[in-house]
């Protein structure tokens, strides 16, 4: 090969380099907007928070309003519920967080943490199953709870997950009282 | 097979255009002159039954597309409309539902046929992947078109299904909100899966063309298991192959044609002629009856990660196969061990598909749980061992020997007379 032919190659190294790396970068700000377009849009997040009124609930009744879309359970426990739910040792449960919204990351799953001080007949949580997303059947399963129908999870007066294929409690959405009996959620 | 060509136009446009495009040649090669073995039985027919039944799931959603609206508010009704206004819409619309599951019934019998006759033995692996591919896509074409008419268990069945994917690790929920369009199944997720329940039955086209492409190049099995050896092991697959395939695709229409008409609903669900509601889970979803093993499989396991595993993992196994069993024989005819393991694994898959149409109750549990271990077990455990320990009974020399020893046996009492 003669030295003539060296600062050719160079050159065609470098060209090659250089229009792989424009090329790997125009298609990965390509596949940006591709892909995140299918990502809720700016009137899906948009969506109000929602008021409910919580007088109406006589003890033992549940209500199911719906919030982005989804169903979120409030039940006016009763004081059978809520001794049943207090008794429970934390250490037994199978998900030991209290998966609410409003109290700090990683707290205990006592029943404590999943309701508010002084309101702690009113259970507000998603009705969205952990597993697979159903609809929980309230006062059934085993554990006088909700129970899954799709496949089997029970969850008990605290919303707790129990027994079945759910990994996680009933998740306590973001709320709270604009009055002694309404709340906001979201 | 690709041996050399023997079309020979004598049309001189034909021969014109041979000089140029030759697509006539391609076909005539592919599909007249083409040699198949001379053994084929009936199971080797539903290749080209599905051909048919891809063609007509196009042809019959291309029209129903044209009457359809994928609106939150207005597919349901948009169903009923082209089952109640449409000319003849009744009869297209049901022929479209009927046959998603009458294309699944001839996918179904295709590949237990495979697994049978060891289809997928070398030099056969990527065609039988290919199969195992198209399989897939297929789920996901049924799948999103069922999600369409917008009832209570399209609604529940796409929640559900998706959701799967949330027991991905750490991007679970991002990944699920990002199928949704949203926080839920919605109007966003309707949307998306009418765009792509039109895009993927062109796909599954794309993927067929190489299936049979791979088909041609290692030539077709056939139920000895012995490759073709000479001329006098084929016949030409028009007229020959061409009038069994068009035998058995009359007498499937037969039977496809008579649930059309007289029994348009026995393979679904009526709740789904009940408007999706979110806020209310029907007391029992279950899928269409193609996914019940899968769907088995899935509930078996306590879990919810490992449960989603096991599922796709059932599926996915089919992939590795041809390396999963170990004979040198391909055809169950000749192994009558595997022979009997082949039937106990249709009855499990079977059984699996009883229990995930009956609720997670009980020792449905229990059965559903020991059926999973057995087809994992069949797998990855029966079918390597049998291939090492069982003694296969011998192999006819050739395809046309197997022909004529059968002919033999069949009219002994011909012989002496002569
Ligand atoms: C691989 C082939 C296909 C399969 C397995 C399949 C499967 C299905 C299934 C199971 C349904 C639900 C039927 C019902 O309950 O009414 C459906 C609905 C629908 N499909 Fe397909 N499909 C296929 C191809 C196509 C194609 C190519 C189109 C359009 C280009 C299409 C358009 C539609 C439409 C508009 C609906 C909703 C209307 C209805 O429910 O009757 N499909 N499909
Ligand atoms: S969705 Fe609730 S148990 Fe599966």
């Amino acid at each position: 090969m003669s030295t003539a032919e060296a600062p050719d190659e160079d050159r065609r190294d470098f060209l090659y380099i250089a229009t792989g790396a424009v090329g790997a970068v125009g298609a990965a700000a390509l596949a940006v907007p591709l892909i995140d377009q299918m990502n809720p849009s700016a009137s899906v997040l948009a969506l109000a928070s929602i008021e409910v009124d919580l007088s109406p609930i006589e003890e033992g009744q549940s209500i199911t309003v719906k919030w982005r879309g989804n169903p979120v359970i409030i039940r006016h426990r009763t004081a059978k519920e809520i001794e049943e739910a207090k008794a429970v040792n934390v250490a037994d449960l199978p998900d030991q967080d209290a998966r609410n919204a409003n109290v700090a990351d990683g707290s205990a799953a006592t029943d404590e943490n999943r309701v508010v001080d002084g309101k702690t007949q009113y259970l507000v949580q998603m009705g969205v199953c952990t597993h697979l997303g159903c609809v929980p059947i309230g006062n059934e399963g085993e554990y006088d709870g909700w129970f899954c129908p799709c496949h089997g999870s029970h969850y008990d007066t605290s919303g707790r997950i129990r027994k079945g294929p759910a990994p996680e409690n009933l998740p306590v959405p973001e709320y709270q009282y604009l009055s002694d009996t309404k709340i906001k959620i979201g | 097979m690709s041996g050399h060509s023997t079309y020979n136009p004598t049309n001189p446009v034909m021969k014109w255009l041979d000089d140029r495009l030759p697509l006539p040649r391609l076909m005539y090669d592919s599909f007249v002159s083409y040699p198949v073995p001379r053994n084929l039985n009936y199971w080797y027919t539903f290749g080209g039954i599905l051909m048919i039944m891809m063609v007509s799931q196009i042809i019959t959603g291309i029209i129903l597309v044209m009457h359809y609206t994928p609106h939150v508010d207005m597919a349901f009704d948009s169903v009923e409309h082209i089952r109640r206004n449409v000319n003849f819409g009744n009869v297209l619309q049901k022929w479209h539902a009927v046959g998603a599951s009458f294309f699944f019934i001839a996918v179904y019998i295709h590949i237990a046929r495979g697994m049978y006759y060891g289809s997928y033995k070398a030099p056969r692996e990527i065609l039988w992947m290919l199969g195992v591919a198209i399989f897939l896509v297929m789920m996901a074409t049924g799948f999103m078109g069922y999600v369409l008419p917008w009832g209570q268990m399209s609604f529940w069945g796409a929640k559900v299904i998706t959701n799967l994917f949330s027991a991905v690790p750490f991007f679970g929920e991002a990944i699920v909100t990002w199928l949704w369009g949203g926080f839920s199944v919605d109007n966003a997720t309707l949307q998306r899966f009418f765009s792509l329940h039109y895009l993927l039955p062109f796909v599954l086209v794309g993927v067929v063309i190489l299936h049979v492409w791979a088909l041609h190049v290692t030539g077709q099995g056939n139920p000895t298991g012995v490759e073709v050896k000479s001329g006098q092991d084929t016949i030409a697959f028009t007229p020959f192959a061409t009038v069994k395939d068009a035998f058995a695709l009359s007498v499937f229409f037969i039977v496809f044609t008579a649930f059309v008409f007289y029994a348009p609903d026995y393979l679904g669900h009526s709740i789904n002629y009940e408007e999706a509601n979110p806020l209310v889970t029907p007391e029992h979803i279950v899928p269409e009856w193609y996914y019940l093993p899968f769907y088995a499989i899935l509930r078996a396991v306590p879990d919810k990660l490992l449960g989603v595993v096991a599922m796709f993992g059932s599926i996915m196994i089919w992939f590795i196969l041809p390396w999963l069993d170990t004979s040198k024989v391909r055809s169950a005819a000749y192994r009558p061990i595997f022979k009997q393991l082949f039937w106990l694994l249709m009855i499990d898959f079977f059984i699996l598909g009883v229990v995930g149409a009956n609720p997670p109750e009980g020792w449905w549990i229990t059965v559903g749980q020991i059926a999973t271990v057995y087809y994992f077990a069949h797998f990855l455990i029966l079918l390597p061992l049998v291939g090492l320990l069982e003694t296969p009974r011998p192999l006819p020399s050739s395809i046309s020997d197997a022909v004529l020893a059968k002919n033999a046996s069949k009219q002994p009492a011909a012989q002496p007379a002569e």
